[in-house]
Order: C-alpha cells, then sequence, then structure tokens
C-alpha cells in the first residue's frame, strides 16, 4: 500500500497525526501533513484506512 | 428528482430533554434527510439531518459559508447587512478558500497534534490546581464557574497571549454575543469591544513582544494589526466556550448515567472513544451550520440551485441511525469517530487537537478526584443554555 498526500487540498486538521502518528506527522510551518512513512506495513492497512476517512479535506489516498 | 413544495414552518429549537435534540427534529429526519423549509425571510431554502448528506455537502466546495450569501433560519436572528459590514478583518470561517485559505494556513501549524501533546502537561497541572481550589472550597460549587470554564479559558488565553486577568471583559463580551435573545444594539457594542480590546492588545504586542501565538502572527508580518486582532477575537471565542459547554454538559450526562460515569473513571483506555461519544451525542453547536450553494447541486435525490440556502443540522446528522446504531444511547465504548461535531471540510475546527487534550485530561481527572460526584440539584433544576449558540449548562452544581 501507498499513500498519496495532497498538501495543497491539506487544510491542517490534524486527524491522520491523531490516527496513526507513526505514519503520519504534521508541518511545524502550516500543520500540513508529513508522511513519515508513504508505504506503510500492511499491518496498518485498517488504521491508514480510517485516517483517510477521517481527513476532512479529502487530502489523503491510497494506491493498493 | 423531486420538488416537493416548500412548506412553511419554524425550525424547532425547543428541546423536551435536556440531552435530546427537539422531537420535531427527529420527525424530520425520519420523514427525509434532505428537506425543504420556507425561511423566516421567504427564502426557500433546505434542512439536511441526514449524516451522509451533511457531510457530502461540508466537503463540497460548491457551498459557501460567505455570510452575505445566506438566509438565517433562525427568526430570532435575521442576517442584517449592518452586522456583515461590521464582522471584523480576518474573520475567516465566514471566508471561502482561496481567503480562507491564506489566513488559517498561518495559524495550522500553532494547532497541530505534536504542539497539543507539549501544552499537555501544563493543561493537566492547571486542570489539577482547579481540583485543589474545588476540594478547599468543598461542596457544593458550580463546576461551570470553577471547572469547565476557567479551564479552556486559561489555556486559550496563555497560547494566545491574552491576559487572563482580563476574563470578566471578555466573557461578558463573548456570552453576549452567543446568545441569540441579546438585543442587536447591545451585540453589536459587545463586539465592538471585544474587537477594541484585542486591537489594542495586538498595539501593546507589537511594542513589546512576548512568546505567544499573536506576538508570532505579529512577527510573521503577513496580516494587518486589524486582521491579527479579528483573528484572535475568534480564536479566544471559539477556545473558551467549546470545551468549556462540553466539560459542563458533558458532566451533567454522565452524572446522570451513573455506568458510563463509571466506565471513563475506572478505564484509562476508555477515555478516546468516550470523548469522541460525547462531543457526538451532545453536539453543542446544536442550532447547526448554513452554507449556499454557488451552484446547482444534486444532493440525494434533491436539486439545490445556487443561491439555496441550506441548515444542516448537526446534532441530527450525529444521530442519523444509518451511521450510528441506537443513536440516542450515550455509549461511551462505542466509537464514534467520523462524528461531525467538529464540522467537516475545509472549516473544520482549527482548534479540535486542543479540545481533545483539555477533555481527555479534564473529564478523568475530575471522576477521580471526586469519585462520589453528583448533583447538588435535582436534574430539572440544572439552568440549559437554550438561547445560547453553543449549547451546555450555565450552572451545574455538583457535591461529593
Amino acid at each position: 500500500m501507498k499513500i498519496n498526500a495532497d498538501t495543497g487540498r491539506c487544510v491542517g486538521a490534524g486527524m491522520c497525526a491523531l490516527t496513526v502518528p507513526g505514519v503520519f506527522d504534521q508541518s511545524d510551518d502550516d500543520g500540513t501533513v508529513v508522511l513519515l512513512d508513504p508505504e506503510p506495513a500492511e499491518s496498518l492497512r485498517e488504521a491508514v484506512e480510517q485516517a483517510v476517512r477521517l481527513c476532512p479535506s479529502g487530502a489523503l489516498s491510497i494506491t493498493p | 428528482m423531486t420538488e416537493a413544495a416548500p412548506r412553511l414552518m419554524t425550525f424547532p429549537t425547543a428541546r423536551e430533554r435536556p440531552f435530546d435534540p427537539p422531537d420535531e427534529l427527529g420527525r424530520w429526519q425520519e420523514e427525509t434527510p434532505v428537506r425543504r423549509m420556507t425561511y423566516p425571510d421567504g427564502h426557500e431554502g433546505w434542512v439536511v439531518t441526514g449524516y451522509a448528506e451533511a457531510r457530502a455537502i461540508l466537503a463540497d466546495p460548491r457551498f459557501s459559508t460567505r455570510p452575505e450569501l445566506l438566509h438565517s433560519p433562525f427568526p430570532q436572528r435575521p442576517i442584517r447587512q449592518e452586522d456583515l459590514d461590521r464582522l471584523p478583518p480576518g474573520f475567516f470561517i465566514r471566508m471561502d478558500p482561496p481567503d480562507h485559505t491564506r489566513f488559517r494556513k498561518l495559524l495550522t501549524g500553532q494547532f497541530t497534534v505534536r504542539r497539543m501533546k507539549l501544552l499537555e502537561p501544563r493543561i493537566a497541572e492547571i486542570v489539577a490546581d482547579h481540583l485543589d481550589t474545588m476540594e478547599r472550597m468543598g461542596p457544593p460549587v458550580d463546576l461551570v464557574s470553577s471547572f469547565a470554564l476557567p479551564i479552556p479559558s486559561l489555556v486559550i488565553c496563555e497560547l494566545l497571549g491574552v491576559p487572563y486577568g482580563d476574563r470578566e471583559r471578555f466573557q461578558r463580551d463573548s456570552a453576549t454575543l452567543l446568545n441569540l435573545e441579546t438585543p442587536v444594539e447591545e451585540s453589536r457594542a459587545a463586539l465592538d469591544d471585544l474587537f477594541d480590546y484585542l486591537h489594542d492588545l495586538v498595539l501593546r504586542k507589537k511594542r513589546e513582544p512576548e512568546d505567544d501565538l499573536l506576538s508570532g502572527l505579529i512577527s510573521a508580518d503577513e496580516l494587518t494589526d486589524r486582521e491579527i486582532a479579528g483573528m484572535g477575537l475568534l480564536l479566544l471565542i471559539a477556545g473558551h466556550e467549546t470545551t468549556a459547554n462540553m466539560l459542563g454538559l458533558g458532566t451533567f450526562a454522565l452524572l446522570t448515567t451513573p455506568a458510563q460515569l463509571a466506565v471513563m473513571r475506572d478505564d484509562p483506555d476508555s477515555v478516546e472513544n468516550a470523548v469522541e461519544e460525547l462531543m457526538r451525542y451532545l453536539t453543542v453547536i446544536h442550532f447547526g451550520l448554513i452554507r449556499a450553494a454557488l451552484e446547482d447541486v444534486e444532493i440525494g435525490d434533491h436539486l439545490i440551485h445556487a443561491g439555496d440556502s441550506v441548515l444542516l443540522s448537526v446534532p441530527l446528522a450525529n444521530r442519523d441511525p444509518e451511521r450510528f446504531a441506537d443513536p440516542t444511547v450515550l455509549d461511551v465504548t462505542r466509537s464514534a469517530h467520523g462524528h461531525l461535531a467538529f464540522g467537516h471540510g475545509v472549516h473544520q475546527c482549527l482548534g479540535q487537537q486542543l479540545a481533545r487534550a483539555e477533555m481527555r485530561i479534564a473529564y478523568p481527572a475530575l471522576l477521580r478526584r471526586f469519585p462520589g460526584l453528583r448533583l447538588a440539584v435535582p436534574p430539572e433544576e440544572v439552568p440549559m443554555r437554550t438561547a445560547m449558540a453553543i449549547y451546555g449548562v450555565h450552572r451545574l452544581p455538583v457535591a461529593w
């Protein structure tokens, strides 16, 4: 699984960093998403999918 | 595409029970998630009570939040041109992208999950101080004035760099502004007073910068003094009224469902889900959110025309049985993630991670310090904030 993050759409709400802190972080400058692990282990799939669903701006997607 | 005729009816705001939205709204939801309603000014708008529909509209850039495009569904608070002209500069919750983006981006770096984590020890200290004071005072105490309001108020003051000693002034102004029954002249005076207060503060910090958010915005040099004051006003109101009411109302709800209270008190692992569930169940933004369609948009079977106003009833969306099983039941063990109490889309609450940190620390600390916490008056005597933009309790007398 590969995560795609669109920092242009991101509004810095932090739902991804809250949901899977080992995979997502936020920039100190403007709070937008920073991918710590763009291709996380399969065991994290459920949590990552939850983060994608919770994102308020639709900035995240997963390529299987 | 159904085009049912709009019906003239008043949006129901009177509750039968303190924690449940008006029964009439529940009946509207049972009939249809999206319905027409003739607004008090004659506008033929919409009311949305479905979760999926409300979430879709909040995420859709074809819906605007600019006040000059909106019709008010509430007879108590029509939208007047002279009030729009008075909106402070920098009031970005009432802007669309790209204006909204420019302002919000200057703040998002200050409210990240990681930064809020760094604030946790200070929040815990503030919570403990207030619990100590309650203990010294002895029962009964009013939980709102001794705990629920001062904690978030002090936290947002320290973050922004607003002197907490001035709280009487800004708490009074903000309560006046959020009361839908405030006469319009008084409401304008409160807004002007609060803006002048923050503008003076910005000018003072310009001369003597400190280590706080307002000073940071000044040194970033991207905004005018008035814009910084307007943003400060927004953050100050949003930062203390919302969490304060969640803490007061949430404690009231827990005290009337002792089994739920016991779970939250005794199991530290329950706190994360419990906070989300309290937010879903109580949804203190009880009048909902308003948007206006910028172009024709299909939502389900309905065609919402450009220019139509749409009231999204967030409390009902958060109790949509299609999304949450047994939605009228408070169950702190469920996963209520995805609730819309912080909104959704580009305007989703900027301070939500701060609010979460405050609630995750304050609720269990209160329940553990006073394991015998109870209401000091019969529940029906607790005064509810029915006319306030943010729902909650005016006072909550408790004993232990």
